[in-house]
């Protein structure tokens, strides 16, 4: 089991220690970093200086020349992203971010601070690129290009998961999410990085999914989901794969498939899309929503998302439907279009049910299953029994890119209002835009990094800690693949007690399917325990 | 808390410089037209400058960091200002933001009490200081355009109106004098007091303040307590503004404190963290809309990258695609 004890990791000193941060240099403790990428994936995905190597060793087997890479590639993204060069820039420094880190709030080091995370790499801008810094030197705030910077980066820049919580609260919008994928972008050009991202990389470019499962294993799962779902309500429905000619492409995270709890969503996207019989299919080519090219590089993300667009076009359907996920939809959202647009092969997005046009989707021709669902119910299109899901006491937890990147914040509320009778909300600090990360996003969900996991995901444990004893919540929901991993351990370690859930979970569960037989279990298998007898149609 | 002192000391530094050149004539008289010029034209070549490298770099990706619901379903509420749609509402956001500063007014302060429960409380104060400051400053800087221009604006005497609004004291208390003060006092203890903005303040983030309060103590002697003669030093103001320099007049000790002091901020703003003034409006993740899914953006760098294709992709998997009973392109 862990090491340290929730008791003693909640032990955090938010006093700076007595040395100024320029003389501290990063210390790798076991619990709080991810361990290197492999050879293998830097080869296969042509990646720079791969080799053996871990955080801990003392030499780090650079290129000879990684000085100069790392300047050079810091001058052209200077000059290629106005958000790094003005970041770089304009920070005051009042400190409004310190304590909106979830990073900051579990662990009282201060580089997980925003403002000086991002001084960790300012410093070394003003040096080089600025007047003051190369005549002032450390006066005005810069430092040397060292090894030790380097893997001061390396250890704190893998210490942000890129929620942009910080940049809600700058009076300058600074988020810190550009400057770390600004970083890590540089760090990978001398091969440092973490096989918990690169290796989802790889398998994603080459096979189609993070866990690298082929083709005909990809069928097998959604089979075996299939008739599960026959089993649990004796509903036969038919998925299709790489099908052309069907209406629309529906892109999951491919957890939903091979993961729990998320398997239980996977289900409820099933019975939903048989019920109102939508006629679309699944890729296996494009069987990851997920992008973890987004922790990598642009250049990467670019690539991992050109299937998207590429595979709607050879199957020619009309639009894409998204599934729940996170910083999938940072993708599909704020990337997609620009990257790999335009897709003007595909349609603007009109449910065949409601015939609602989703104007808002017009251009990138993605719709996100909350919006369709919450369409669907607003006309009325499904019949809901919440009494299905009474056993539960929800809560509902913001991803942090659905919240501060797409804004999607009502359609999954609006959704839980008609699937469950009894719903609270966590404190407001800590929900819709100002809602707390899981403390794993970004590639960081790894076992050997499970203290710093625990630590970051501490604010988000606490508020559900409080909705526990406050009004008895055992069920956290969330739309999110990589809250659906991280939050179940988060959870058992600081507040035990709370399930996690997807949203469309709920929805399977309540959703009266035609034809359907006595529903006695939910998707999860376990017994309905239903409180009254009120049935909502 | 040493650079704290050490900024003071080198306000009050190049202030005791500045009083000591005062004393000689001819060394005054050369400086206070030379001066002046020099740090303005570093104010304008280097905030140009700065705005200008900002421009030319592309946003090639529309990123707003989105605080409110956003505008997609038409039975749903939109929240305009926290997500903007469309222009006018970003317009809208940035008002906020560079007027009121909105996300400032966000702020909290964390506490970890028994339990562990965390308590995210309300903490204006650094909103409210810098609000204090910020206005004033503005505040100010209209009212000293009485010096440069004449026949004098509407919003001139409008400003001098308003901020003498007590009628108190001959010349006339202006509450913005003793606001701007309280506002940097403010702002410089709080960076001393609180323990991590302490940590991460460099010599520069109280050297801006200190010059600003050094600024704002030599122009209030002058104002309340000194004794200046204001029309010489608006016929040399309005020498200064036509490029028809005309002598200081005598005595001018404190002015001249002063108007190096300011010249001292102007040239050193270009270069420092102060370009925050510009810099704000050019934020992408404040003043792009929110509506990346119905309107593309384009991203003017945008190049062609490596894509494992489905034919490869297909050639590579064909056996476990054909056993799987998966349907191919190639057959």
């Amino acid at each position: 089991m862990p090491s340290p004890r929730p008791e003693e990791l909640v032990q955090i000193q938010y006093r700076p220690p007595a040395k100024e941060w320029l003389d501290t240099p990063v210390e790798f403790r076991k619990g709080t970093y991810c361990y290197s990428a492999l050879p293998k994936n830097l080869q296969y995905l042509g990646f720079p200086n791969p080799r053996d190597w871990q955080p801990t060793d003392a030499d780090w087997k650079l290129p000879k020349d990684w000085k100069r890479i790392i300047l050079e590639g810091m001058r052209d993204r200077l000059n290629r992203f106005r958000s790094f060069r003005l970041f770089m820039d304009i920070c005051v420094r009042c400190g409004a971010c310190a304590d909106k880190c979830h990073y900051f709030i579990g662990s009282g080091d201060p580089k997980n601070m925003p403002v000086l995370r991002a001084e960790l790499i300012r410093s070394v801008y003003r040096r080089y690129f600025t007047l003051t810094g190369r005549l002032f030197g450390r006066l005005a705030g810069a430092r040397d290009l060292t090894e030790d910077v380097l893997k001061e980066w390396f250890y704190y820049f893998y210490q942000c998961t890129e929620c942009r919580r910080c940049s809600v609260f700058c009076p300058y919008g600074i988020d810190t999410a550009e400057i770390t994928m600004m970083v890590r972008e540089l760090l990978n050009l001398v091969g440092c990085n973490i096989n918990w991202v690169m290796e989802p990389v790889a398998n994603c470019d080459r096979i189609g999914n993070h866990l690298g499962i082929q083709p005909h294993g990809f069928k097998d799962s959604i089979d075996f989901a299939a008739s599960e779902l026959e089993e649990l309500t004796g509903v036969h429905v038919e998925p299709s794969i790489n099908r052309k000619g069907a209406e629309i492409l529906f892109i999951v995270p491919s957890a939903d498939y091979f993961g729990t709890p998320h398997y239980y969503t996977f289900l409820g996207y099933l019975a939903l899309f048989h019920q109102i019989g939508l006629d679309y299919t699944f890729s296996a080519y494009a069987s990851e929503g997920g992008n973890f090219g987004l922790f990598t590089s642009h250049e990467m993300m670019k690539r991992l998302n050109a299937k998207v667009y590429a595979e709607a076009r050879r199957l020619g359907v009309k639009w894409i439907l998204g599934g729940e996920c996170g910083h999938m939809w940072r993708v599909m959202h704020q990337y997609m279009a620009t990257m790999n647009g335009p897709a003007e092969f595909l349609e603007p997005p009109v449910s065949p049910i409601t015939g609602t046009r989703f104007e808002h989707a017009r251009s990138t021709k993605m719709v996100h299953i909350c919006e369709f669902t919450a369409d669907l119910i607003h006309h009325g299109k499904i019949r809901l029994d919440p009494t299905r899901n009474d056993r539960w006491n929800v809560t509902y937890h913001d991803s942090c890119n659905i919240a501060r990147v797409v804004g999607l914040l009502e359609e999954p509320r609006y959704i839980l209002r008609h699937v469950c009778n009894q719903f609270h909300e966590m404190p407001e600090n800590t929900i819709r835009e100002q809602t707390f990360c899981c403390g794993s996003g970004s590639g960081l969900g790894t076992d050997e990094n499970f203290e710093m996991r625990m630590r970051g995901g501490f604010p988000r444990a606490n508020a559900v800690r409080y909705v526990r004893e406050k009004y008895g919540v055992n069920l956290l929901t969330c739309i999110c693949a990589i809250d659906k991993a991280t939050l179940p351990p988060l959870l058992e370690y600081w507040t035990p007690g709370v399930e996690v859930a997807g949203v469309h979970e709920l929805v399977g569960n309540a959703l009266i399917l035609d034809g359907e037989k006595e529903r006695e279990t939910d998707l999860r298998g376990e017994p309905i325990a239903r409180k009254g007898v009120l049935v909502h149609a | 808390m040493k650079r704290a002192v050490y900024s003071i000391l080198t306000v009050a530094g190049i202030a005791v410089l500045a009083g000591a050149a005062a004393r000689d004539a001819a060394v005054l008289r050369w400086l206070a037209v030379v001066v002046p010029y020099a740090a303005f034209a570093t104010f304008v070549l280097g905030m140009s400058w700065r705005v200008t490298v900002w421009s030319l770099s592309p946003a090639p990706f529309r990123i707003p960091t989105v605080c409110g619901q956003q505008k997609a379903l038409s039975w749903i509420k939109p929240d305009r200002l926290e997500s903007p749609p469309d222009t006018l509402a970003v317009v809208g956001r940035m008002a906020l933001e560079v007027l009121l500063f909105r996300s400032l007014f966000r702020n909290t302060r964390m506490t970890l009490r028994e339990g562990p429960r965390l308590v995210f409380g309300e903490n204006k104060f650094l909103w409210l200081g810098a609000m204090a400051f910020h206005w004033s400053l503005l505040v100010i800087l209209v009212r000293h355009l009485r010096l440069f221009l004449e026949p004098l604006p509407a919003i001139v005497l409008a400003a001098e109106k308003l901020d003498g609004f007590f009628e108190v004291g001959t010349p006339v208390f202006y509450v913005t004098d003793a606001v701007v003060v309280v506002g940097l006092l403010y702002l410089f203890q709080r960076r001393l007091r609180d323990p991590l903005v302490r940590y991460i303040s460099l010599f520069t983030d109280y050297f801006a303040l200190a010059l600003l309060a050094g600024i704002a103590f030599s122009g209030i002697w002058m104002r309340y307590f000194g004794r200046v003669d204001i029309t010489g030093i608006k016929e040399f103001a309005l020498g200064l503004a036509t490029f028809r320099p005309v002598a200081l007049p005598a005595p001018s000790d404190s002015f001249f404190v002063h108007l190096i002091l300011v010249s001292t901020l102007a040239a050193y703003f270009p270069f420092s963290k102060l370009v925050h003034m510009g810099g704000v409006f050019l934020s992408p993740t404040r003043n792009l809309a929110n509506n990346n899914r119905a309107r593309r953006h384009v991203n003017p760098w945008n190049y062609p990258v490596r894509v494992h294709t489905y034919e490869e992709w297909e050639t590579e998997f064909r056996d476990k695609l054909e056993a799987a009973g998966l349907p191919l392109e190639r057959k």
